[in-house]
C-alpha cells in the first residue's frame, strides 16, 4: 500500500448495491485503520484541528489508534463530539478537517473521516453502555432532536441540566432518521448513536410540536429557564413551474421521508406507500438530490437522471456522493433547466420541458450565472420527478412566536458564535438560522449555544 | 397518554373513539387536526377532530374505516393506545363576520363540521345546518348537531331518512326560499364540497370547505398536501386545511387524492392480528 494515498474504503460492488438499502461503504478493519493512522504525522500545530467546527483533537484520537489503543481513542473523540459514528460517515471532511491537513499538501490527507467513523463503530460493538443517567439542574429545553438540537441537549447534560428535548416527528434525529438515506447512513446506528446521548439523562418528547401543541412562551411558563430553537430548515422549495402538482412529482423531503422515515421501500409490510416511475428526474444537484437519485435507483427506476442548471464545477453535492452516483449509473443532464412538467390526461407526469443553459459572469455568489439558450427547448420522457432545490426554514415556531426576530427569508436571527436571539432565553442554531448547511456545523452551533446558555443561566443566578 | 377511553360504533364502519390527550385538548381549535400512526409498521394519516374537553383532556374522534390504517385503527379497543398522536395541527378555521352560517357536512364530515357549528353557535351565530348520508344507517350526530343549530336539515341519497338527495338539494332549497345566508361551510367528500362551492359560487355566497388532502408529516415540511388556491400553492397543513372554496381547484385535489389507489390495495390490514399497544 501506497503511504502517498488514503487506504481506500471496501465498498459495496455496484451491482448489489444498486438493489439494497445496505450501506455502500462498510468501514476499515483493526489493521487498514492503524496503518492509515500511522500515515498522519502529528503536527505540533495541528492544522485539521482548525477545520473542525467542533474542535475534535484529531492528531490524538488518531495517535490511540495508532497504538492499538481504540478505547481511549474513542474517549478523546466523544469529549468533543457526541454522534461520532455519524459524522464519520456524513461530514463533508474534503472541505473540513481533511482539506487542512499537512499530509494533504503533497499526497492525500490522512482519511480522518474514515478514522472517527471507526473508532466510533469498534466502540459500539465492544463498549458496553453505562446506563441513563440522572440530572438534576436548572430546566432547559431543546426544540427538534436533529444535529444540534441533540449536540446542544448533550452539552447541556454533561454540565448538569435537566435537559428535555421536543420533537414533532415520531422519531428522533431529524435529517439523519428521514432525509439521509439507509444506505449512506445506516437508521440503527443513528438509533444507538442517540440512546447513548439520551442516556447523558435527556429526555425526549416525541409527537410534540413546538408553535403547535407548545408555544415557546408556554415553554418558559412550564419552567423552562432557556430554549434552545434547532428546528432546521424543513420547508421544500419548489420551481414554480407549471405541472409541478401532477401526480408523480415530490419533494425531495417527502419522496425521502416516505423512504427513510416511513420505510416505504418495505411497501406493503411497512404501509406508508410510494410511487416511483421507470424513468425520473432530480431536479437539483446537492446532497440532497443525489440522495434522491440514489434512492429511486434502488427503488427500481430504470433511468434516473439528475437535472442541473450549472455546470459540473458548480454542483454542491460532496465528491463522493456524485462518484457514487455516477457508479450507479446516475445519468447527469447538466447545463440544463426543466421549464415545465408534463402530464397526461389523468395528471400523471409524461415528462419533463427543459431547456439549455449555458454560463455567463460570475453573479453575487461568485458562481458563473446559468442562461437559457434560446430555442434550445427539449423534452425529457420521464414518469417521476423529484424537486431537490433547497429547503427554509419551518414557518411554525415564529408564526407562533411574534417576539421572535426573523430575516425576510424566515430564518430565525441569532448572534453566529452564542444563537443569542431577540428573545430572552432564547437560543437558536443549525439550519433554522443559517439555511440549509451541514451536520456538523449545525452540531457546532449547538455546541457554541450550550455554552452560551450555560453562562446566561449562571449569570441570571 | 393516547389511551382509548371510549369507543362507540355509529354504524359498521363508522366509529368514534375519545382518547386521553391533554396536551392536544388544551390547544384544539374547531378545524384543526391530528395525525396518527397505529402501530410500528404504519402509515401517518391526519384526522379532523371532531371534538374535545379541555377539563378532562380528551379528544374525540370519528373516522370511517376505509382502508388499512383507518381498519388498524378501528380494531383498538377501549384501554389500547394509539402508538403515535400530534397534534393539533393545521390553523383553525377562521370564520368571517357573519349573522347566519349554514354548516353542510357529508357523510364522515359531520365529525369535522361539528365543531365548527358548535363554535360558531357558542358565539351567537344562527346555524343552519346540512347533513347527509348514503342512507339513514350512516348518518350520526344528529342531535348533537340540532343541539348548536336553529334548523337542522337531514338528506340520504336513497331517501330513507329526511329528504331524498344531496345535501346540495337542501341548500339550493334554502337559498331559493330566500334565506339570507353570509357564510356556508361544507365539510365532506371532495365531490360533494365541489358541488357544494359550485352551486354557492353562482350566488355569490362566500364559502368555507376544509380539505382531506393526503399528509405525511403534517408539519409542513414535505409539501404531499399542496393544493392550489388561485394562483398560488398551499400547503393544506400548514396553511388550511380549511379554505375559501370559490378558488380551489378540486380537480387537482381530487386527482392527487388517487395518487396511492393501486397501492392502497397491497397492504395487508391483518385486522385479526392487529398489534396493540398498551400503555405500562
Amino acid at each position: 500500500m501506497s503511504r502517498t494515498k488514503k487506504h481506500p474504503m471496501p465498498c459495496q460492488p455496484v451491482e448489489e448495491r444498486i438493489k439494497n438499502f445496505s450501506e455502500v461503504a462498510l468501514g476499515y478493519d483493526e489493521q487498514t485503520a492503524i496503518a492509515e493512522a500511522k500515515r498522519c504525522i502529528q503536527c505540533k500545530n495541528p492544522r485539521c484541528v482548525q477545520g473542525c467546527p467542533v474542535g475534535i483533537d484529531i492528531p490524538q484520537f488518531i495517535q490511540k489508534i495508532a497504538e492499538g489503543d481504540f478505547e481511549s481513542s474513542i474517549e478523546i473523540l466523544k469529549s468533543k463530539n457526541s454522534l461520532p459514528a455519524i459524522c464519520g460517515r456524513v461530514c463533508p471532511q474534503e472541505d473540513q478537517c481533511e482539506k487542512l491537513c499537512v499530509v494533504g499538501i503533497k499526497n492525500e490527507p490522512v482519511a480522518i473521516g474514515r478514522l472517527e467513523r471507526f473508532v466510533a463503530d469498534w466502540e459500539r460493538v465492544n463498549v458496553k453502555p453505562k446506563g441513563k443517567q440522572v440530572t438534576e439542574g436548572k430546566k432547559v429545553a431543546v426544540v427538534g432532536s436533529g444535529p444540534a438540537g441533540l449536540t446542544c441537549a448533550g452539552e447541556l447534560a454533561k454540565m448538569g441540566y435537566k435537559v428535555t428535548i421536543f420533537e414533532a416527528f415520531h422519531q428522533p434525529g431529524g435529517v439523519l432518521m428521514y432525509g439521509i438515506p439507509e444506505f449512506r447512513l445506516p437508521k440503527k446506528i443513528v438509533e444507538e448513536e442517540i440512546n447513548s446521548l439520551l442516556d447523558l439523562g435527556v429526555e425526549l418528547k416525541t409527537n410534540v410540536v413546538i408553535g403547535q401543541t407548545i408555544t415557546i412562551e408556554e415553554l418558559f411558563a412550564e419552567g423552562y429557564e432557556a430554549v434552545f430553537i434547532g428546528s432546521g430548515a424543513g420547508l421544500p422549495y419548489f420551481l414554480n413551474i407549471p405541472g409541478e402538482n401532477l401526480n408523480g412529482v415530490y419533494s425531495a423531503n417527502e419522496f425521502l421521508t416516505r423512504v427513510n422515515l416511513m420505510r416505504a421501500y418495505l411497501h406493503p409490510d411497512w404501509h406508508t406507500p410510494i410511487k416511483v416511475g421507470k424513468k425520473v428526474a432530480v431536479v437539483g444537484a446537492g446532497n440532497v438530490a443525489m440522495d434522491a437519485a440514489r434512492t429511486a435507483k434502488r427503488l427500481g427506476a430504470e433511468e434516473v437522471y439528475i437535472v442541473y442548471r450549472r455546470s459540473e464545477e458548480e454542483m454542491p453535492a460532496r465528491e463522493e456522493e456524485v462518484h457514487h452516483a455516477k457508479e450507479e449509473g446516475i445519468i447527469f443532464k447538466l447545463l440544463t433547466n426543466p421549464v415545465e412538467i408534463l402530464g397526461n390526461e389523468e395528471g400523471w407526469v409524461t415528462g419533463l420541458k427543459c431547456i439549455k443553459m449555458e454560463l455567463g459572469e460570475p453573479d453575487s455568489s461568485g458562481r458563473r450565472r446559468p442562461i437559457p439558450v434560446e430555442g434550445s427547448e427539449f423534452q425529457l420522457d420521464v414518469d417521476g420527478v423529484i424537486i431537490a432545490v433547497g429547503q427554509g426554514p419551518n414557518p411554525l415556531i415564529p408564526r407562533s412566536t411574534p417576539s421572535l426576530e426573523t430575516s425576510k427569508w424566515g430564518n430565525i436571527i441569532a448572534d453566529e458564535m452564542t444563537g443569542k436571539t431577540s428573545m430572552e432565553g432564547v437560543f437558536a442554531g443549525g439550519d433554522v438560522v443559517t439555511g440549509a448547511a451541514t451536520v456538523i456545523k449545525a452540531m457546532g452551533a449547538g455546541k457554541n449555544a450550550a455554552i452560551a446558555i450555560d453562562q446566561y443561566l449562571k449569570n441570571k443566578g | 397518554m393516547n389511551k382509548i377511553l371510549e369507543k362507540k360504533v355509529l354504524a359498521p364502519t363508522l366509529k368514534q373513539i375519545v382518547v386521553n390527550a391533554p396536551l392536544i385538548a388544551r390547544k384544539a381549535k374547531a378545524g384543526q387536526f391530528v395525525i396518527l400512526r397505529v402501530h410500528e409498521r404504519g402509515e401517518r394519516f391526519p384526522l379532523t377532530i371532531a371534538d374535545y374537553d379541555r377539563e378532562k383532556g380528551t379528544i374525540t374522534l370519528i373516522f370511517q374505516e376505509v382502508g388499512a390504517s383507518t381498519k388498524l385503527l378501528g380494531n383498538l379497543e377501549v384501554g389500547d393506545v394509539i402508538l403515535d398522536l400530534v397534534g393539533p395541527l393545521g390553523k383553525a378555521t377562521k370564520h368571517p363576520h357573519a349573522k347566519r352560517v349554514v354548516c353542510i357536512g357529508g357523510g364522515v364530515g359531520v365529525a369535522p363540521v361539528y365543531p365548527e357549528a358548535k363554535e360558531l353557535y357558542e358565539n351567537g351565530v344562527e346555524v343552519i345546518s346540512i347533513i347527509g348520508a348514503r342512507n339513514k344507517d350512516l348518518l350520526f350526530y344528529v342531535d348533537e348537531m340540532k343541539k348548536v343549530s336553529k334548523e337542522l336539515y337531514i338528506t340520504t341519497d336513497d331517501g330513507s331518512a329526511g329528504r331524498k338527495g344531496f345535501v346540495t338539494d337542501a341548500l339550493k332549497d334554502l337559498i331559493l326560499s330566500g334565506m339570507e345566508i353570509d357564510c356556508v361551510i361544507a365539510i365532506g367528500p371532495m365531490p360533494m364540497m365541489k358541488a357544494v362551492s359550485n352551486l354557492t359560487k353562482e350566488y355569490g355566497i362566500y364559502t368555507i370547505v376544509s380539505l382531506n388532502s393526503l399528509m405525511v408529516d403534517g408539519t409542513g415540511m414535505c409539501g404531499g398536501c399542496r393544493v392550489t388556491i388561485g394562483n398560488e400553492v398551499k400547503f393544506a397543513c400548514i396553511d388550511g386545511p380549511a379554505f375559501e372554496a370559490h378558488s380551489i381547484d378540486f380537480d387537482e385535489q381530487m386527482r392527487r387524492l388517487r395518487m396511492y389507489q393501486e397501492e392502497e390495495k397491497l397492504v395487508d390490514c391483518k385486522c385479526g392480528e392487529a398489534e396493540k399497544n398498551v400503555e405500562n
